[in-house]
């Protein structure tokens, strides 16, 4: 099994660690990993802009870099619901992309999944609060949503659940957006950092000393508020937690 | 062309959805095991209370728990005590100060409290709602579960009209507070015989 | 003013914000809990769905149908192809039977139609009767909720409103006593109304006649007083059978507020003794909709609110910032619908969370809708420029990963040792009220060529 290991482009500048420790959890479980190196951006930012055409063109690259993998897999649920989701309007019908799309995965859904190790080796004695980053949430089903009437799950606490020490707190609002929404972050800036702030102090008040998610973006909006309120918590990508980065 | 036609066309000319076929809406869906139970939870959530009266006697249960009402109207004929003639008047505006309307229903909702009214011998729809209390008499054999079994027994094949009533009006339109009796009655008890 | 800048005015009274957020997902959690007590709870949104898509297919048909069910019932139809249509057909009805005291219910229909303006300017005393509509029309604004008009309001503005209007007690913001006050002076327009208009939640191709729920009796009492009543139902307000409503019955109220049911259903199909029944069947660009493969489920919409309540958006913004009659999620589609270049920001005032998609009791595809657009925004040339250009230097950047490669090293090296205030000039919008986050020595790339050559 040929993974290719898909960065996303804004990590790959700002988030090198929880990137190795992306790479770090597939080698360690002895899978064939490669990260491209001509990858960049899989055209998200410009597609939930509007902007059809740019999106189309990174969208055409994305599928010529990644296809011959068996498998893609990327440490954010944002850009893998963009190829599975939202590539089917640029590349329906393109050679390779049934497979690309049926065969991309986020990270700890990939371990769930496809792997499912019984074990992490990977100890982490914090209490924890679990952001369900939407799109990993609702657009790749990760876990159970608040809104619908279906049987509870969540493939996030069943991973980090084989984490030694871990403890978990309850929030209010188990699933409600961070705020960040990609270009939105930025139109709606005051509406953005509101969201950001309410969403952290749930967590705070639950007690949590860490906030972990499988989306770097929720999580650098979130710690952009946290660092300028000064608030008495931290987030951490969920790589991080289960490669065993102490 | 009419109004008519250029909605009609435009519709036409609009349509791209090809015809799927109309679904199956009596889905299997839960059922109570005890039926008066749930109707009376579902009821008091509305602000309303139900009551199964044992012996029948609906004039004995308005004396006693009516004790101070002044004008009662009644479409209701196991009830005899009423003050006023509900269908005598040529407006309904004349049923302005009932205080309590003593009404049937046909049957009763367990999983909402609603009851089914449909009337065609009362002459003024207007007493539901201009009355103060309502107090409406239900068959007690005849509750169902659900509005899929609800709706097998409404038909309007004949002008008419007909209402679910559950529990008495309400508005929550000041700061989500919930008051009971809005522009309706204030009080709605319903009395399973 | 766009949505970001009204959001941004709402937002500035952080304590107001919170209650509206608060409030609104105090509702939300009382749906769930509706929801939630409905085993088969997805199974009625997916036959919902697909009641909406089969009448979508053949609405012509059914329209046609409840026309003539309905004139058989004695009750009259009129045909209006826009808003304007609408109000004259409203007005000549009315002034035909020298009717001058006109009470209505609920119908976001004739908000879209803006009627009350036009009666009022020929004459026509129009009083809202639902109790959250009657506090706004007094304020002189527009419903802030499709559901809960006066949802933005606190008590003591109401309190205030209706000191000054209907002459309650200075200072008494009881919502209970406030509601006692407005029954006793709906009760005399009730009583001296000479017609009464309604909306229409459900028509019934089936039998031509029509459904309105309401909690508070205010459509049931105006319409069984009046000799006159006229009901404004949008095309899309059609379904096939009366047994369809069992669906639809279990849905919309538990969506909208967690009850199980509205206090009063009722199905009208006939007048009043000696009166008459007129529905209205309207158009208003409507149709078009119907042929937009990206939008037409929009019309699916039971205006439950679900959507609203849900909306993080929504609850911290207020309904009047999204400047369209709908707000919320619904009326981000419905709006651009109706004029893209008026409402070309709503589409954006939205983070694609998806929570709307999952709640709606029709599953309409509400944030793809929003997703999609956008694209029409951009196509349109209705983009702000600077944002559309950012975009396109971004898309050809990442096309050429050197040069990324380059600029990453660049900004990796020079932003940790900016001077604060240049790094948070007003040109940094991410840093009004976030830091930026921490630039690390290395990229990804760099540790994974690394990595590889330590492994060699």
């Amino acid at each position: 099994m040929k993974i290719g290991l898909f960065i996303p482009c804004y990590m790959n500048e700002l988030y090198p660690e929880a990137s190795m420790a992306t790479l770090k959890i597939l080698e360690n479980l002895g899978l064939d990993v490669e990260y491209p190196t001509e990858q960049t951006c899989c055209g998200q930012p410009m597609a939930n802009t509007g902007c059809a055409h740019e999106a189309d063109e990174l969208a055409r690259r994305f599928l010529k870099i990644f296809k011959d993998y068996d498998y893609v897999v990327a440490p954010s649920g944002s850009c893998v619901a963009m190829v599975r989701n939202n590539y089917a309007q640029f590349l329906d019908g393109e050679e390779g992309f049934e497979h690309l799309k049926t065969h991309t995965y986020e990270i700890v859904e990939f371990l769930h999944d496809v792997i499912k190790p019984k074990s992490m080796n990977a100890k982490f004695p914090y209490k924890v609060g679990i952001h369900n980053s939407c799109h990993g949430h609702r657009e790749i089903g990760m876990a159970s949503m608040s809104e619908r009437n279906l049987p509870e799950f969540s493939k996030v606490k069943s991973m980090l659940s084989l984490v030694e020490g871990i403890e978990f707190v309850t929030l209010k609002r188990k699933d409600e957006c961070c705020g960040f929404g990609g270009t939105f972050c930025v139109s709606e800036d005051a509406m953005s950092a509101a969201m950001g702030l309410d969403r952290v102090n749930d967590h705070v008040n639950a007690g949590a000393q860490i906030v972990t998610g499988v989306d770097m973006s929720c999580l650098m909006h979130m710690q952009g508020v946290i660092d300028r309120e000064k608030l008495p918590i931290k987030t951490m990508h969920i790589a991080e937690i289960l490669a065993g980065d102490l | 062309m009419s109004s008519k036609e250029t909605i009609l066309n435009s519709i036409r000319e609009n349509t791209i959805t090809s015809t799927i076929k109309l679904p199956e809406t009596n889905i299997p869906h839960i059922s109570y095991e005890n039926k008066n139970e749930k109707y009376a939870a579902a009821l008091a959530s509305v602000g309303g209370n139900a009551v199964w009266l044992e012996d029948g006697d609906i004039n004995a249960f308005v004396a006693e728990h009516y004790k101070d009402t002044e004008v009662i109207a009644s479409t209701c004929k196991e009830f005899t005590n009423e003050t006023i003639d509900a269908n005598k008047p040529n407006t309904p505006h004349a049923l302005e100060n009932v205080d309590l309307a003593v009404i049937k229903a046909q049957f009763a909702v367990a999983e909402n409290g609603a009851v089914w009214v449909k009337n065609p011998e009362n002459r003024h729809r207007a007493l539901y709602f201009l009355a103060k209390q309502l107090l409406i008499i239900v068959d007690k054999n005849a509750i169902v579960d659900t509005m899929h079994e609800a709706y097998e027994q409404i038909e309007f094949n004949k002008s008419g009209y007909g209402l679910f009533i559950s529990g008495p009006s309400k508005t929550a339109d000041i700061e989500q507070s919930l008051v009971i009796g809005a522009h309706g009655p204030t009080d709605a008890c319903i009395l399973f015989v | 003013m766009g949505h970001p800048e009204a959001a941004e005015k709402f937002i500035a009274n952080d304590e107001r914000m919170h209650w509206h957020d608060k409030a609104l997902w105090f509702v939300r959690e009382k749906r769930d809990l509706a929801a939630h007590g409905i085993p088969e709870w997805e199974e009625l949104r997916r036959v919902a769905k697909q009641i909406k898509t089969h009448v979508m297919s053949k609405l012509d048909v059914y329209l046609e149908e409840f026309e003539e069910n309905a004139k058989e019932k004695g009750i009259h139809v009129h045909w209006a192809k826009d808003a304007k249509e609408h109000n004259e057909i409203v007005l000549k009805l009315l002034l035909n039977r020298g009717a001058k005291k006109l009470v209505k219910s609920k119908s976001m229909l004739t908000e879209e139609c803006h009627l009350n303006p036009y009666l009022e300017e020929n004459g026509i005393d129009v009083v809202d009767t639902d109790l959250g509509e009657r506090i706004v029309q007094l304020r002189e604004e527009a419903p802030s909720h499709i559901v809960l008009p006066a949802i933005h309001l606190k008590k003591e503005d109401v309190g205030t409103t209706f000191e000054h209007f209907l002459k309650t007690e200075k200072g008494n913001s009881d919502p209970t006593y406030l509601t006692r006050s407005a029954r006793v002076h709906l009760r005399k327009k009730f009583l001296n109304a000479d017609a009464s208009l309604t909306g229409v939640n459900f028509g019934i191709a089936e039998t031509g006649g029509i459904v309105v729920c309401t909690n508070e009796g205010n459509a049931d009492l105006g319409a069984s007083l009046a000799k006159l009543h006229i009901a404004s139902m949008g095309i899309e307000k059609i379904i096939p059978k009366i047994k369809d409503l069992a669906v639809f019955t279990r849905l919309l109220s538990r969506s909208a507020t967690g009850q199980p049911i509205t206090s009063y259903t009722s199905h009208f199909h006939a007048p009043v003794e000696g009166g008459e029944m007129h529905i209205i069947i309207v158009d208003n660009g409507r149709s078009k909709i119907l042929g937009s493969q990206d939008f037409k489920q929009s019309l699916n919409c039971i205006r439950c609110g679900a959507c609203l309540n849900t909306c993080p958006i929504y609850r911290r913004s207020g309904g009047h910032s999204y400047g369209y009659t709908i707000p919320g999620p619904i009326g981000s589609t419905l709006g651009p619908s109706k004029d893209l270049s008026a409402n070309k920001t709503l589409p954006f005032a939205c983070t694609l969370c998806a929570s709307c998609s999952n709640v709606c009791p029709i599953k309409i595809d509400l944030h793809h809708q929003l997703y999609k657009y956008r694209q029409h925004v951009v196509n349109a040339g209705l983009l702000a420029t600077k944002k559309h250009t950012i975009l396109k230097v971004a898309a050809w950047v990442m096309k050429h990963p050197s040069l990324l490669d380059f600029g990453g090293k660049i900004a990796r090296k020079i932003v940790p040792i900016m001077p604060r205030s240049i790094l948070y000039s007003s040109a940094n919008i991410w840093g009004k009220k976030r830091e930026l986050p921490k630039f690390p020595k290395n990229s990804f790339k760099e540790l994974y060529k690394q990595h590889k050559e330590g492994k060699k």
